[in-house]
């Protein structure tokens, strides 16, 4: 990809004898919303260090903005900004000194610091609290004070490590919104999530990791047609009366794609997920709560990797 | 998003030691947001301006009475509290600099990580190193300033060399800050700082602060001859009673190597501890 912004051939890290990531290829372009889809432990954060240039790479190439990390460091920094997993925000100063010496951090001058803070603190909706003490802001407050601060330097480059771990509906909303905007700016991101709505929403494309590889690759619409079905049917059922997902499947054979058997109900995957719905009762079944629904990356995810994605 | 473009930090050539990218030349840039936190925390500067102060009036006036005159460096007879007061700054200089670059330091690196905040920046682990190394001597130094002063009022400052009684508590400062923050970057919890305590206090009440060398038995000059307290003792003592010699510039040196072992480990073990 010629206008590539970051491009990994066998990317690898090892700490020990655990190898986190384990040889990936990727290619995000200019103005993309790239996305990295995994559970806890998958290498998300791994990758995402070695792309912010915080964690030397084990093995491998990677090119960040045409850089390479190992050697350019400093200069790829100067050009990025990075919303870490866990805020790390300067408790002993101020909303708005978070900002000012962020920008510093980056050289920039005094005066170009105060003006950009004006303009980002409206952005991240904290003019009213500038001044305030750090530690008093709601989760969501400092979420977007950390992604205002990770845009101090005007980035080409927004890396974000869970943007939304953790934070009520309102504000994981609010964050998307403002992640949006930036988006329809130009500014390239790369976001890792374990919350398939995150990706469906935020991504243009994204790839799915598990256990340090990469499993899937394509936007969020391609891996649902290439690994899901249509429709889903989700079945509950008093443990007394759950059929096996196995005898599920015998009984739906040829009408349905497969049967996934979890641990509190039964995902049928299916085209037609109301005739398969008209099925089950057919045969007997009486499910305490039958919910047709279409695809979502969930489902992608449990079909590639056998298992859910937040448990 | 439209804003100034973010000119690339150069690092100096000289800068050899260190591995490439450690270094973004932008160490003062701590120092502004050490200075910007402190405008709230200005209490621990009063406090650590006042406990020499008091060690001086209780000991320098209160044993002082009891002990009389004493041999300065040279021999002369000076006052005990003028014997003392030089151990004093000695160990004000130590003290405010030790506690930013283990506590204050330690903190920041583990709890607040607010050196993983900085990292994505182009700063980098010497930066970080330089500019929490700078900070603890700019408090030291206040320390030693205010010190000074109150010396100077005391009637404790005998002849001009006194003045560089202050460029040499920055250098006792800086050494302990370079050490310290070494240190800090071995230790894994709060239990290990008990460890600095007790280096310190022992450092502080045998370093020749209170009382001659000649007063231990030989093997135990031998090793308070080794401690960097004792070394800042005695120069500080030299000049501020004016007994100046070439041997102060043994001491000098002793800081000058301090301080460079403890600033190359301090950025090398930064950079094992962030950039994983």
């Amino acid at each position: 990809m010629a206008d590539g912004l970051v491009q990994a051939r066998g990317l690898t890290k090892r700490f020990g004898r655990v190898e986190a990531v384990r040889g990936i290829d990727l290619d995000v372009g200019r103005g993309e919303v790239f996305g990295f889809l995994g559970p806890n432990g998958a290498g998300k954060s791994s990758a995402m260090r070695m792309i912010a240039c915080v964690s030397p790479r084990t093995a491998g190439d990677l090119q960040v903005l045409g850089l390479d990390p190992d050697r350019d460091g400093p200069a790829v920094r100067a050009r990025i900004g990075v919303v870490p997993q866990l805020d790390n925000l300067d408790l002993e100063l101020t909303v708005r000194q978070n900002l000012h010496l962020y920008g510093r951090y980056f050289g920039l001058p005094r005066a170009a610091v105060r003006a950009k803070a004006v303009e980002l603190l409206e952005f991240a909706r904290l003019t009213e609290r500038a001044d305030d003490e750090v530690e008093p802001l709601s989760g969501g407050m400092k979420r977007r004070l950390t992604i205002a601060r990770a845009l101090v330097n005007d980035p080409e480059l927004l890396l974000l490590d869970e943007p939304t771990t953790g934070l009520d509906p309102q504000a994981r909303h609010l964050v998307w919104e403002r992640l949006y905007r930036l988006k329809r700016e130009g500014v390239t991101q790369i976001v890792t999530t374990h919350y398939m709505d995150e990706a469906e929403q935020l991504c243009d494309r994204l790839v799915v990791m598990d256990g340090g590889v990469i499993v899937a690759e394509g936007t969020p619409r391609e891996l649902i047609e290439r690994y899901s079905t249509r429709e889903v049917l989700e079945l509950r059922f008093e443990p007394e009366h759950r059929p096996a997902g196995d005898a599920l499947a015998e009984v739906l054979a040829g009408r349905v794609d497969r049967v996934e058997d979890l641990p509190d109900r039964l995902l049928v995957y299916t085209a037609d997920g109301d005739a398969a719905q008209a099925a089950v009762a057919a045969a007997g079944h009486r499910p305490l709560a039958a919910l047709v629904r279409r695809s979502s990356l969930e489902d992608v995810f449990l079909r590639l990797t056998g298992r859910t994605l937040v448990d | 998003m439209t804003g100034p473009t973010t000119s690339l930090p150069r690092p100096p050539r000289s800068w050899r030691l260190m591995p490439s990218g450690g270094y973004a030349g932008r160490a003062h840039m701590l120092l502004e947001r050490s200075a910007t936190a402190s405008r709230r925390s200005w209490l621990v500067f009063l406090s650590g301006f006042f406990e020499p102060v008091f060690y001086l009036l209780a000991m320098g006036q209160g044993l002082g009475s009891l002990v009389g005159v004493l041999p300065g460096p040279d021999g002369t007879p000076i006052s005990y509290a003028a014997f003392i007061a030089p151990g004093l700054l000695a160990a004000s200089a130590m003290n405010g600099a030790v506690f930013d670059s283990t506590f204050n330091v330690f903190f920041k690196l583990k709890y607040a990580k607010l050196y993983d905040a900085m990292l994505a920046t182009p700063l980098g682990a010497a930066d970080i190193a330089l500019g929490e190394i700078g900070w603890a001597l700019v408090r030291g130094g206040l320390y030693a300033v205010g010190f000074l002063l109150v010396m100077a009022g005391f009637g404790l400052l005998g002849g001009p060399w006194a003045l560089l009684a202050l460029p040499a508590a920055l250098l006792v400062a800086l050494a302990f800050a370079a050490v310290g923050m070494a240190a800090t970057s071995f230790m894994r919890s709060w239990q290990d700082f008990d460890l600095v305590t007790l280096v310190t206090v022992p450092m502080f009440l045998f370093s020749t602060t209170f009382y001659p060398l000649s007063v231990y038995p030989g093997w135990l000059q031998v090793v308070v001859e080794c401690l960097p307290l004792y070394h800042a003792v005695e120069l500080m003592r030299g000049l501020t009673t004016g007994a100046v010699s070439l041997a102060l510039l043994g001491h000098v040196a002793y800081f000058v190597v301090m301080t460079a072992i403890g600033a190359v480990v301090a950025t090398r073990r930064l950079e094992v501890l962030l950039l994983r």
